[in-house]
């Protein structure tokens, strides 16, 4: 997993509530055995005007200038809720997304965002229109800036500061540490574990 | 200080504490399938990574395969013969359980699993899928995730969690005849939202809880997480243990006896704290039905949708208008009696032998309505086994449901199958979502008595109130 490091981006507010997995990936446009290749089925069926044609609606924030260079998207609550897809964040992730702030998140989809170095933020709702007040005026030049390790969000003169994050979150994702390796260092506490546990289930 | 069931599962499982409240926890049992197990393996082989205890996991094929009679891998989804086929390489090459199309055990992951004893009470299991919170209604703690921390669990046999909060649901009173567990997640969810439980791992309790069968208690955790919980749990008891004894993964003879023991002791103490409790009475419940894309859009069957004006928050103004003008419906107006296309029965929600049962029972001498595409899906090749066995098969034939194969099916759209663009379907399902069940297709969820009921007038209708003039 790529490090996640300090960053300024162009913002694409997409405020609707409860954007389901679904949405952000159709399970249609999972069509290989693979975690790559999922960009092109981003929003499908609201990006295209027709799926098949694959024709972009203009309507639809992230084919118009300059959102459809966003790195950061403001959501809606709940967003990411529903089918467990890791898919929805390698869709995201390769199209060119690093950071989504929304007042909450979808639990597994909050997950494997951490696992895949996207970072999501939780905010409430009245910063989340501030925000996009302050995007809105001049979406190229009125960029955020957001600082992990600080936990800030930067925006004009302005900043939100410690935006909730675990420690452990952090780390991951600003270190881009692979969690299976970290585990196997400490693989003999789980057989240790494991042994009399089994010995408790032994239909295990 | 008194335990809740979940702290007792979760305190069993716990290797050691990782800091900042993450604890390494042990995951007793890996359920896979041909969707997201096929990548999760197929990733871990990659890397040269085993697979630490093949008999640990199972597999199964059911969401993309096709349902129609005579299946085989080739799919109508393009390329879905390519999830199925690496599934079936992957599960081969590494000795895990795998029901293989052919095998009589195949079916919807969620209920293939208590069938076949696979999710007990008291243990720790996951699958790359988000409905797995449906085995906590055995007092498992079960919940899905995705395919990166699935493959950590493959590898490990572990994973970091930090504890959720835990709320607590209280349900009493005696279900209304012809009210099921649908109605009653239906109803929760439309009450406090699909965020309702964000954060939290819920405990389902009460007497209506106690009454409920095993198979209700499944569908009524499956929806728990349309109600944004990590995942729920129901106290295991004599259902659950009778439920349970004599299945193919169950502990068998003295095993069986000294687990029973220790699953009585699965429930929360009387001293236990929650850290949010919630109580509901079910003893007035009517059938629920939803009106628009989440599973929080929804009203008793015999009232109207609500006016936009009584929602105080502009969000769900918003979100409500959108539903509405993609369900080409209107605030206000009677949900009943809407004409449907279509009337699906099957998924992990509700596919088991009891809904098709309930199902047949509305369905038996009468015929589904001219115009209206009907289709039963059981969710297991041994749920369609049982149901023929009862004749449940020729109830279903003879009103004019197409009886399927067992599997996931129109569920969603994954390419293959599907229903039609503007189409309004009356299903069992669990996801309202735009574009789910097909392009443009408007979906009503409800439970198989009132899918079953719709079928039959060709509009959306109560089973209970028989067929209007």
């Amino acid at each position: 997993m790529k490090p996640f490091e300090t960053f300024s981006g162009i913002v694409a507010p997409l405020i609707r509530m409860n954007i389901d997995t679904d949405a952000i990936i159709p399970s249609r446009e999972m069509k290989s055995v693979s975690k790559q290749g999922l960009a092109d089925g981003l929003f499908s069926d609201w990006r295209y005007e027709s799926v098949e044609s694959r024709k972009e609606n203009k309507d639809f924030i992230l084919n118009q200038s300059p959102f459809n260079q966003a790195t950061i998207l403001l959501s809606g609550r709940n967003f990411g809720c529903g089918s467990s897809r890791e898919h929805a964040v390698w869709a995201l992730s390769e199209w060119g997304i690093k950071v989504i702030i929304a007042p909450s998140f979808g639990s597994i989809f909050y997950s494997n965002c951490i696992k895949n170095g996207l970072l999501p933020i939780t905010l409430d709702e009245n910063k989340i229109d501030l925000l996009e007040g302050f995007v809105s005026i001049d979406p190229l030049k009125n960029q955020l800036s957001v600082d992990l390790a600080s936990r800030i969000i930067s925006f004009g003169t302005e900043t939100i500061e410690d935006f909730p994050i675990g420690t452990k979150d952090r780390e991951s994702l600003i270190n881009g540490l692979d969690e299976i390796e970290q585990t196997l260092d400490k693989i003999s506490l789980v057989n240790e574990f494991e042994t009399s546990h089994k010995a408790k289930n032994p239909w295990l | 200080m008194g335990l809740t069931l979940f702290e007792k599962v979760w305190n069993q499982h716990s290797i050691c504490n990782l800091g900042d409240g993450n604890e390494l926890l042990y995951i007793d049992r890996i359920f896979l399938h041909e969707r997201t197990g096929s990548i999760a393996l197929k990733s871990l082989e990659e890397r040269n990574l085993a697979i630490r205890n093949p008999l640990q996991v199972f597999a199964t094929i059911d969401h993309i395969v096709d349902t129609f009679p005579g299946r085989d891998d080739e799919t109508l989804m393009p390329s879905g013969s390519d999830f199925i086929k690496s599934l079936r390489k992957s599960a081969k090459q590494s000795g895990i359980n795998f029901f293989d199309l052919d095998n009589p055990d195949q079916g919807i992951v969620h209920v293939v699993s208590p069938e076949q004893g696979i999710a007990l009470p008291g243990m720790t299991y996951i699958c790359p899928d988000s409905h797995t919170c449906s085995l906590g209604a055995l007092g498992t703690l079960a919940w899905g995730v995705g395919s990166t921390e699935c493959e950590h669990a493959l590898a490990t046999n572990t994973l970091i969690k930090k504890k959720p909060q835990l709320m607590q649901i209280n349900i009493d009173g005696k279900l209304p005849s012809g009210v099921t567990s649908k109605d009653i997640v239906l109803h929760l969810i439309s009450e406090f939202g699909s965020n309702g439980a964000k954060g939290y791992a819920v405990e389902f309790t009460g007497s209506t809880i106690t009454d409920l069968e095993i198979e209700s208690r499944l569908t009524l955790c499956n929806m728990a997480v349309e109600f944004g919980a990590v995942t729920s749990l129901i106290a295991p008891d004599e259902k659950t243990f009778s439920y349970l004894e004599n299945k193919k993964f169950a502990p068998k003879g003295d095993d069986f006896l000294t687990a029973v023991k220790e699953w009585g002791e699965l429930k929360s103490d009387p001293e236990a704290k929650f850290d949010k409790i919630i109580n509901l009475n079910c003893s007035n419940l009517t059938p629920y039905v939803t009106w628009g894309t989440s599973p929080h859009q929804a009203v008793p069957i015999d009232e109207i949708i609500p006016l936009s004006e009584q929602l105080n928050e502009h969000g769900e103004r918003k979100s409500m208008n959108r539903a509405l003008e993609y369900m080409d419906l209107s605030e206000g107006e009677a949900i009943k009696g809407k004409t449907i296309d279509a009337a699906f029965i099957g998924s992990c929600t509700n596919s088991r032998i009891s809904d098709l049962r309930a199902a047949a029972q509305v369905l038996k001498n009468k015929k589904v309505a001219k115009g209206v595409k009907a289709i039963c899906v059981p969710g297991s090749s041994q749920v369609k086994k049982q149901a023929e066995e009862e004749g449940l098969d020729k109830i279903f034939i003879s009103a004019g449901f197409e009886w399927r194969e067992s599997g996931c099916s129109m569920c969603f759209f994954a390419g293959g199958e599907s229903f039609g663009h503007n189409e309004r379907v009356i299903s069992t399902t669990n996801r309202n979502f735009e574009n789910r069940q097909g392009k443009a297709t408007r979906t009503h969820l409800a439970s198989p008595e009132t899918v079953a009921a719709s079928a039959i007038n060709g509009k959306i209708s109560q089973a209970s109130t028989g067929i209007e003039s």
